[in-house]
Parts: C-alpha cells; structure tokens; sequence
C-alpha cells in the first residue's frame, strides 16, 4: 500500500492538535517555527521566546519590523497585549523551574527512551554551539520533537542509543514526523498515529526497532 | 552629588586592564552595546575574556575584538553563526579558548555570581559533553530528589558593557522590549558596569515601580544618541 509524507505545513498542524489551550510553549528554531502558523485564533496559547519574551505574537507585517523585539531565530516578531518581557535568568528560570508546559525542538536523533541529540554532529572540524536546546529539553513538562523520519540516506533518526553527542537523557515524551507521531517511554517507542497507508509493522522495518501501538 | 553619567565611551573604559573579564550584553540584534565595544577595541586592553551569547559576526563590533587579537578566551552559549567566521579561524587553530556553556546554565551563573551565590546545581547538561570540565574530566553531580543535577560556578566579571533605554544620573535603569536579555543580569555580576543609554532623565522621572536595573549595580553611564530599530527609525 503507497502513502504520502506529511508535509511541514501538515506536519506542524499535526503538533498543534496536541497543543490544548492555555498552554505556555516554547517552539524551537527552524521547523518547529511553523507550528505558530497554526495555532487556531479560537485557541488562546502563549509563546515564550529564550530571549526573554512571553506572549510572542507573529511576524510584523513588511516595513514594521522591530530588532529590540526578535525571537530566539533573531527574527522581528510582535508582541501579544498582555505580554511581557524579562531578563535571560527569569527566561530560563520559567524552563529550568517547570514553568513552561510544552517545547518543540528539531532534532538529529532521538532514543527510544526518550534521549535527544540536536546540538551537535561531533565531528571535529564542527563550530559547536549549543544555545538553549539543553535547558529547553530537560526543562520544559514536556519535550516534543519535530523532525523527518528518515535521513536524506534514508536512514532512521529515531534510533535504539544516539550516536551524536547527546543534548538531555531521557528528555523527549513525543516524536512528530513525516511519517508517524509516536511516545518514547522508558520501555521503548509506542506508535500514537501513522499515515494514511502505513502500517505499524512497515514503520517498525522503517525505523529498525520494536514498536508497541 | 552622585553623578554616574559621563561624558564618553573612552572616559567609562579608560580604566579597563590587560587580562580582564568583561561581560558584553546583547543577543542577535537586540541590545549589543556597539558603541562601548568599538571603545573597548579604542582602549586597547588585551588578553581579554569574554562573556556573550554569541562570539560575533563578520568582521564588526565583537568579532573586531577577535580579530585584532584582543581576546583570550571566550565564554558563550552560540559561536557558530552563518557570519562568525573570525571566531570559526581563531578556535580552530587553537588561538581562542572557548568554553560552551547551555544559555540557561550561562544565565544562571552569571546571575549567581551577582547575587553572591557560590554555585549551584542544575539538570541542564546532566549526561552530556556540557557536564565536563575543559580537561575532560566530570562536573560534579548529585541525585536531588531523585533528579540528576550537574554543580556549576558562577561567573564574575571585572567589567560589564550594556546597552539600556533610560537612566538616570544614580545608574538607575529601563530597557526597551527584547534588548534587556542579558543586562540586567551582567551588570550585578560584574565589579564595574558601564551602561549606554538613548535617553538621560532627572531623578524621579523613572518610575521606581518598573526600574530594572537599580542603580547599585552601575557604575558609569554615557548617552548616545538613538540608533534607529523600527524599521520606520524612531524619532529621537
């Protein structure tokens, strides 16, 4: 049976539904930006940014732009009524101290329990740069990761250990793919949805380990 | 009377020694306090530490400081940028000292070293390369509650250079939106903070209910002139 990736459009749409309203979230740089895109206008979420704002608002429109007021991606962003901001020690206090209910990160690898490594290939000519995805994956309630699958070679990034150096142990609760969602757990990956015309027992050969649905 | 304002960069910085630490606020293009560090690259001081977010790019501000050889070490959560190719050829050919710490764990400790603390533990790079010491060996740990926690020192600085809004001639202090980040924070841990403002208003004019940065934690502060963010520029 044949299937079709989700898009990153559909992909980010997809994270959103598990966003419940009220929460207070961080989105990471690169893919997980999107996910703003779709928060539904009916759902009231706050977005916290590393750089020390909460109630982020979207981009301003073109000739509007502000640089004292940037995301984390230092690109011009707006800010909610009824938002705040704060000096970086507070910013990391409201991840490091439990206060922020979801973060959404990119990712090299993920383990199957759940260990997350996003900050650095290791090779040794690498510029190793870290930011705020450490204090973010092992701070926020709940770390979700968005990524694709597979690798460009075609080879599984959700993996039994990661071979890159890792950037928190047993961090990550949810994975949101091209292909599939699923929970890392302390006994291994448990399938929450597939695409359209994929089944478990594929995604598991895909992946290369055990899944349980 | 007190009176920290005064009247230039170099007059603030004349004093900067070879060896220093100097903390340097800002992060992307929010708050970097440009004309002090074009002051600092002025004085002259050498064999420098560094503590930003970022390690610079191209060839201004920061990275000027790098490539005039000016820095020994740097302190900094994000070096690599698509522009930060002065650090990338000083830190691979091992003329630059980095030491990579998570931007929480960089935070935290330059808050404790303002607030006198001496450490803390943190679970922010428990298992990772970030819990280790430069020469390879292991932070030190400890099971809190059933939780994994990593001791990190505080960071103390002999000088800070920030970038604030207002202030007043006591050093008192407002920022404008995301360019507070790191200020507030440098300017407790280091022992002289120098502050840029756009705006120098009489006592009182700040609103004591929303200063940020209480005066007791600056020590000199110099008017520039606004440099325009909004797009439209702002109007002085």
């Amino acid at each position: 049976m044949s299937y079709t990736r989700r898009s990153k459009d559909e992909l980010a749409a997809r994270v959103v539904q598990d966003i419940p309203e009220g929460a207070t979230v961080n989105l990471g740089i690169g893919q997980p930006t999107l996910v703003a895109n779709h928060i539904p206008s009916s759902r009231e979420v706050l977005l916290h940014s590393e750089n020390g704002i909460l109630g982020m608002g979207p981009a301003p429109a073109k000739g509007q732009e502000d640089y004292d007021l940037i995301n984390a991606g230092k690109q011009p962003v707006t800010l909610l009524p009824g938002g705040a901001f704060f000096h970086h020690a507070d910013s990391f206090a409201m991840m490091r101290g439990g206060h922020l209910d979801i973060c959404v990160l990119g990712a090299f690898q993920v383990s199957a329990t759940g260990d997350l490594a996003n900050w650095h290939t290791g090779e040794p000519d690498a510029i190793p740069a870290v930011g705020g995805a450490m204090d973010l994956a092992s701070g926020a309630k709940q770390t979700w990761v968005m990524m694709d699958l597979l690798t460009k070679q075609g080879q599984s990034k959700l993996v039994q250990a990661c071979s890159y150096p890792l950037t928190g142990i047993g961090c990550v609760k949810r994975v949101y793919t091209d292909l599939a969602t699923l929970a890392c757990t302390p006994a291994g990956l448990v399938v929450i949805d597939t695409v359209d015309g994929l089944s478990v027992q594929a995604l598991s050969e895909l992946i290369g380990l055990p899944l349980s649905s | 009377m007190i009176n920290k304002f005064v009247s230039s960069v170099s007059e603030a910085l004349a004093d900067t020694r070879d060896g220093a630490t100097v903390m340097i606020g800002g992060f992307g293009t929010a708050g970097i306090p440009d004309e002090l560090i074009a002051g600092l690259l002025a004085q002259g001081a050498r064999d420098l530490t560094l503590v930003n977010n970022n390690a610079g790019n191209a060839e201004q501000g920061l990275a000027a400081l790098l490539k005039a050889g000016r820095v020994r070490k740097i302190i900094c959560s994000f070096p690599r940028q698509t522009d930060s190719y002065v650090f990338d050829g000083l830190y691979r050919s091992g003329q630059l000292e980095l030491e990579l710490v998570p931007q929480g764990n960089l935070a935290e400790r330059i808050r404790a070293a303002g607030a006198g603390i001496g450490g803390f533990f943190t679970p922010t790079g428990y298992g990772t390369e970030l819990a280790k010491h430069a020469d390879g060996s292991l932070k030190e740990t400890r099971e809190i509650d059933g939780r994994m926690y990593v001791y990190e020192t505080p960071i103390h600085a002999d000088l800070a250079l920030i970038k604030a809004e207002r202030g007043d001639r006591w050093g008192n202090l407002t920022y404008r939106k995301a360019a507070r980040n790191f200020g507030p924070i440098m300017a407790m841990a280091a022992r002289k903070t120098v502050a840029t403002v756009h705006e120098q208003v009489a006592l009182g004019e700040l609103d004591p209910e929303t200063v940020v940065t209480p005066g007791i934690f600056v020590q000199a502060v110099v008017k520039i002139d606004r440099v325009a963010t909004q797009a439209g520029g702002i109007k002085a």
